[in-house]
């Protein structure tokens, strides 16, 4: 049998290949001509440039991500996140088409380049930057996408060589009404629409939704998803590369210039919910002991009522319901005894032997008593934002957590509101266009005002609370600081409020 | 106070480790003759303190196996002449011990028949009728020992309940080793790692220790059916609620296989009331988090927790997998819920079933109906709904809407309930075939999709059961001594459970070996 050889270099040859000699070699740098107004960062930048330029073209991009990262924590969705970002990326880093042929074009498309390799130094070094630098990214890249006419998108997505396979006509016959139902419906007479065979871990994101007809581990993706096959290429590409810089980085502590600029960069992109710190979630003069939770539920948000509710009436509460309570409890400031015995007293049905061996490490765990190293250094899992209550873990069969606005059916949300002492039918009326439109921090938020109207007014009126102090709330254990202090205005005069700051 | 016992437990392994490489220079341990003996419960307890030298028995397959490079058919490896201390025999006892061994072991199961983790009836066990090498040969993909399963981390329940997690081991030998020294009232199988798991604190870098592979799991749990169930509750079951696992199954296994292209599913009766899923094709172990999220996702229809309403709303047209659900879980759904479960039989009942209905006018006359002839079987009550909408008794009826509600309904009652987290990470450890269960003492024996409907889980037989099998068995009636003895679990119920995990494993090897021979070939073409 002879053996084809295809991408087998030849064995004279091979020594130049040799990497370590090519170490050795002049480099070949090639100034690169930007041909797409989009990039999929593939080619590292080779110019000089000066020190200036690096910093401030950091910070630029910087600006742009974490305003994009703070769209999703108040959970705009796409296009409104576009919208919100047009005039930022106007400013900080415009994109001007091809078409335009202003000579402006290449000097936005460097810095774009520059940037993006620059912040990918300052974000490898942790597995946490690294996630939301590259979630982060990808949206900007999504946006960005979006935004490019049709033709240019065309051109860009050719360039890439994403090797798909078309799926024949035959074979889209054949399966025209799976590929039809798939679709939602779409296309109307199948041969309007054009179909890609692709391997399915291509299309995780159109698997996850079923949005496309699957068979035999490939997936068939209609022309129009085509975004979500370069989107996934693009993080795909991306993570990757975070993986090798992260490696790479160690080698480059020798200049010293650099890197006191990146870790200035990197410690500037910080979410609210990272840096939820106890200290500044304390409430002096309030008793927060296990005995009287059930006196400061009042002050809790819907969610953290819900699990309330839920624990009394079945003495019990299943893991995730036990996670996100805990740690919110933790967040106000009761500690690990304290939450031991409120736990201990509320899990009444079962006996000191099962509580001591199921459920007392895990409560220890949470406040970073026990469990590895990282975890006790870090003193356990900080507390839940809604971000991350509405997005992970959706409640299923028999569990209580999760944010009601969005998992509880409009009827059951309402029954719960009027239990809880929202019986204002304007307001009721306000949530359910809420979860309609699915803003449901708004709906907290609009509960929020609607139970502390007159103390907002009156912190208005003092002026004692300025508008940053009332802005959107987007934390549960903001939401039960500030409904415990307006609550407790008179009783507490040397610092009323003064000092509540948030921390953003 | 577990931290304890697992630094304890590291040391009394080097040791271990010792003791074998001890025991290679002497040219290993002689089974047989001391096999009858350690059945006595005061040996065992002596044996499990002091690991006597009965422990170092097949330590010779141990030195033969690193880094040999033999052309090993599968059939020698499975075949049963061969005299294998895995599966002891006590055919041979029979003719080498003074005694019969019946005479030995009565003591212990008719003791201690309520206890199934009981140390002596495990010890047995694992001793006995486990299939080691076939979990083993599972795990680890070639018949050589490769990191595939010296990589892979196992997770020990003691008796005492306390847990181990990151054991690891070079061979089955070593595992079975220490399962009979730890005894372990069951444990779980986790991911491969980079590292062995068990020198991952001696790493530089915390970070270089991450999981690699895993098979794909699932778990189906009858706890999550506890509100549409009425004939069981919480961890009871019976064989009319054991169907909802059933067709759980049918509805998974075609869309692993049809839609995602997988071959090697392995469904375990989980010991009590559930399933696991264990797909073990080469691609569905290295998928990271991402991909099993979406795989997870593609199959979870029924969503929403106690409070979310109307849990299925699938959207229209319906999607090829969901349709075929459908399809399937029709006919279950007309015999095993309806007839069987009964779900609206009360007052209080069905009102759940009008919550789900779209049309006002309509549930209006159905309650009026229905509350006029209290116990109206559920059967009924479902065509009432087609019969009253026929009839026109709600003007503006739209049927569509009404026919898209009933498939939805439908679905709510049969589609498969998974408990979705465990297929979700890489790093979930899930429990092991052919462990027993501590509480009801069955054997999590494979399932075979293709006589789904045979299965009767509380058919399983429990451990007790096994060991009385082996004691009742007789050699049939064309006796041939010097022919191949016959192994442990061979006499037992067991034997149909091992015999199809027997034909997984070959199958699943055989696949692996193609893809990894035909490397090799090509590598040798190279000089």
């Amino acid at each position: 049998m002879i053996r084809q050889e295809f991408s087998r270099a030849d064995p004279k040859r091979r020594t130049a290949l040799d990497p370590k000699k090519r170490q050795f070699a002049p480099a070949t740098f090639q100034n690169v001509e930007y041909k797409h107004r989009l990039n999929f960062y593939v080619t590292p930048p080779t110019a000089d440039i000066t020190l200036e330029q690096f910093e401030q073209w950091a910070i630029d991009r910087l600006r742009v991500l974490a305003e994009i990262e703070a769209c999703s924590f108040r959970n705009k969705n796409l296009t409104e996140t576009a919208a919100h970002m047009k005039p930022l990326l106007d400013k900080y880093l415009p994109l001007t088409s091809s078409t335009s042929n202003s000579a402006a074009t290449q000097i936005e498309r460097q810095k774009d380049h520059y940037s993006h390799f620059i912040l990918r130094l300052a974000f490898a070094s942790t597995e946490d930057l690294r996630r939301r630098f590259s979630r982060a990214e990808t949206t900007l890249f999504r946006i960005r996408f979006q935004d490019n006419d049709s033709r240019e998108r065309q051109k860009f997505v050719e360039g890439l060589n994403l090797d798909l396979e078309i799926v024949s006509d035959e074979e889209r016959r054949e399966y025209a009404e799976e590929l039809r139902a798939a679709g939602g419906g779409f296309p109307k007479r199948i041969e309007e629409e054009s179909y890609y065979k692709v391997d399915w871990e291509k299309v995780p994101e159109l698997i996850e939704h079923r949005r496309v007809f699957l068979k035999g581990g490939k997936a068939y993706v209609p022309g129009r998803e085509q975004l979500s096959m370069v989107i996934a290429e693009f993080t795909n590409k991306l993570d990757k590369a975070l993986e090798t810089t992260s490696r790479a980085l160690p080698r480059l502590d020798e200049d010293d210039r650099l890197s006191p600029i990146l870790t200035h960069l990197s410690q500037n992109f910080t979410t609210p919910d990272a840096n939820y710190s106890s200290s500044s979630t304390s409430l002096p003069g309030a008793d927060i002991s296990a005995r009287n939770i059930d006196t400061l539920s009042s002050s809790f948000p819907l969610c953290m009522q819900n699990l309330h509710r839920s624990l009394r009436r079945d003495a019990h509460l299943k893991h995730f319901g036990r996670l996100q309570y805990s740690l919110f409890l933790k967040g106000i400031g009761l500690n690990l005894e304290e939450c031991l015995v409120f736990w201990r007293g509320a899990f009444n049905k079962i006996t000191d032997d099962t509580f001591n061996k199921e459920y007392r490490y895990n409560v220890r765990h949470v406040y970073g008593d026990v469990g590895g190293d990282s975890n006790r250094r870090g003193n356990g899992y900080s507390p839940f934002s809604c971000q991350k209550i509405l997005t992970e873990h959706p409640p299923g069969p028999g569990e209580a957590h999760g944010c009601p606005y969005r998992h509880f059916s409009i009827d059951n949300l309402t029954a719960l509101l009027q239990q809880v002492g929202v019986k204002d039918h304007e307001v009721l009326k306000g949530v359910k266009e809420d979860k309609e439109k699915q803003k449901f921090h708004l709906a907290c938020n609009r509960v929020f005002e609607y139970a502390h109207k007159q103390e907002i007014k009156k912190v208005r009126d003092d002026g004692t609370w300025g508008a940053a102090q009332l802005e959107t709330i987007v934390h549960p254990n903001e939401y039960f600081k500030r409904s415990y202090l307006l609550k407790n205005l008179g009783k507490n005069p040397t610092d009323g409020g003064g000092d509540v700051k948030m921390e953003d | 106070m577990s931290q304890a016992v697992s630094s304890n437990v590291v040391t009394d392994r080097d040791q271990n480790n010792m003791d074998n490489s001890q025991m290679d220079a002497d040219g290993g341990m002689s089974e047989t003759a001391g096999e009858p003996t350690t059945r006595t419960p005061a040996l065992d307890q002596t044996m499990s303190s002091t690991r006597v030298p009965v422990d170092g028995k097949t330590s010779t397959e141990v030195t033969i196996t690193p880094g040999m490079k033999l052309e090993v058919k599968l059939e020698d490896l499975f075949a049963d002449e061969e005299s294998d201390e895995e599966f002891p025999s006590s055919h041979n006892q029979d003719i080498m011990a003074s005694s019969p061994p019946e005479a030995s072991l009565s003591p212990v199961r008719v003791e201690v028949p309520s206890k199934f983790s009981d140390s002596d009836v495990m010890n047995q066990f694992y001793k006995r009728l486990f299939p080691w090498r076939y979990l083993f040969q599972w795990l680890n993909h070639s018949p050589t020992p490769t990191t595939d399963f010296g990589h892979r981390e196992f997770a020990f329940t003691l008796q005492n309940d306390a847990y181990l997690r990151y054991q690891s081991f070079p061979t089955s030998d070593l595992l079975r080793k220490d399962v009979l020294r730890l005894m372990p009232s069951r444990f779980e199988i986790g991911p491969v790692y980079t590292t062995n798991p068990r020198d991952r604190k001696t790493l530089r870098k915390s970070s270089a220790f991450k999981p690699l592979a895993k098979e794909l799991c699932f778990d189906i749990d009858l706890t999550d059916y506890d509100d549409i169930r009425t004939c069981c509750d919480k961890a009871n079951i019976c064989i009319k609620c054991w169907q909802f696992i059933t067709m759980s199954i049918k509805v998974i296994d075609v869309a692993l296989r049809d839609d995602f292209g997988f071959k090697h599913i392995l469904w375990v009766y989980s010991g009590r009331r559930g399933a696991h899923a264990w797909v073990c094709d080469k691609k569905a172990r290295q998928m990271d988090d991402q991909k099993r999220r979406a795989i997870a996702g593609y199959l979870e229809v029924v969503k929403g927790g106690a409070q979310g309403g109307k849990k299925v709303n699938v959207k229209r047209p319906l999607h090829p997998h969901v349709a075929r659900s459908l399809e399937i879980l029709k006919t279950h759904f007309q015999s095993d819920i309806l007839q069987d479960q009964d779900p609206w039989e009360t007052d209080a009942k069905y009102e759940r079933l009008l919550e789900l209905l779209p049309d006002r006018t309509l549930n209006d006359a159905l309650r009026k109906k229905w509350s006029s002839s209290p116990g109206r079987a559920s059967t009924a009550k479902w065509a009432d709904i087609d019969a009253l909408a026929k009839s026109g008794t709600s003007k503006n009826l739209d049927s569509k809407a009404l026919l898209e509600a009933k498939q939805d309904i439908l679905l709510e009652y049969t589609y498969p309930r998974l408990d979705i987290e465990v297929s979700k990470h890489l790093n979930h450890l899930l429990k092991s075939p052919f462990v027993v269960h501590p509480g009801t003492g069955r054997v999590c024996v494979p399932i075979n999709p293709k006589k789904l409907r045979e299965f009767d889980p509380l058919d399983v037989p429990t451990v007790t059961e096994l060991l009385t099998d082996i004691d009742e068995w007789l050699p049939p009636a064309e006796d041939k001594s010097e022919g191949k003895p016959v192994a442990d679990w061979e006499k037992t119920r067991l034997k149909p459970y091992i015999e199809h995990f027997r034909l997984f494993v070959a199958t699943l090897m055989k696949d692996e070996s193609d893809v990894k021979g035909k490397r090799e070939r090509e590598d040798a073409m190279e000089f």
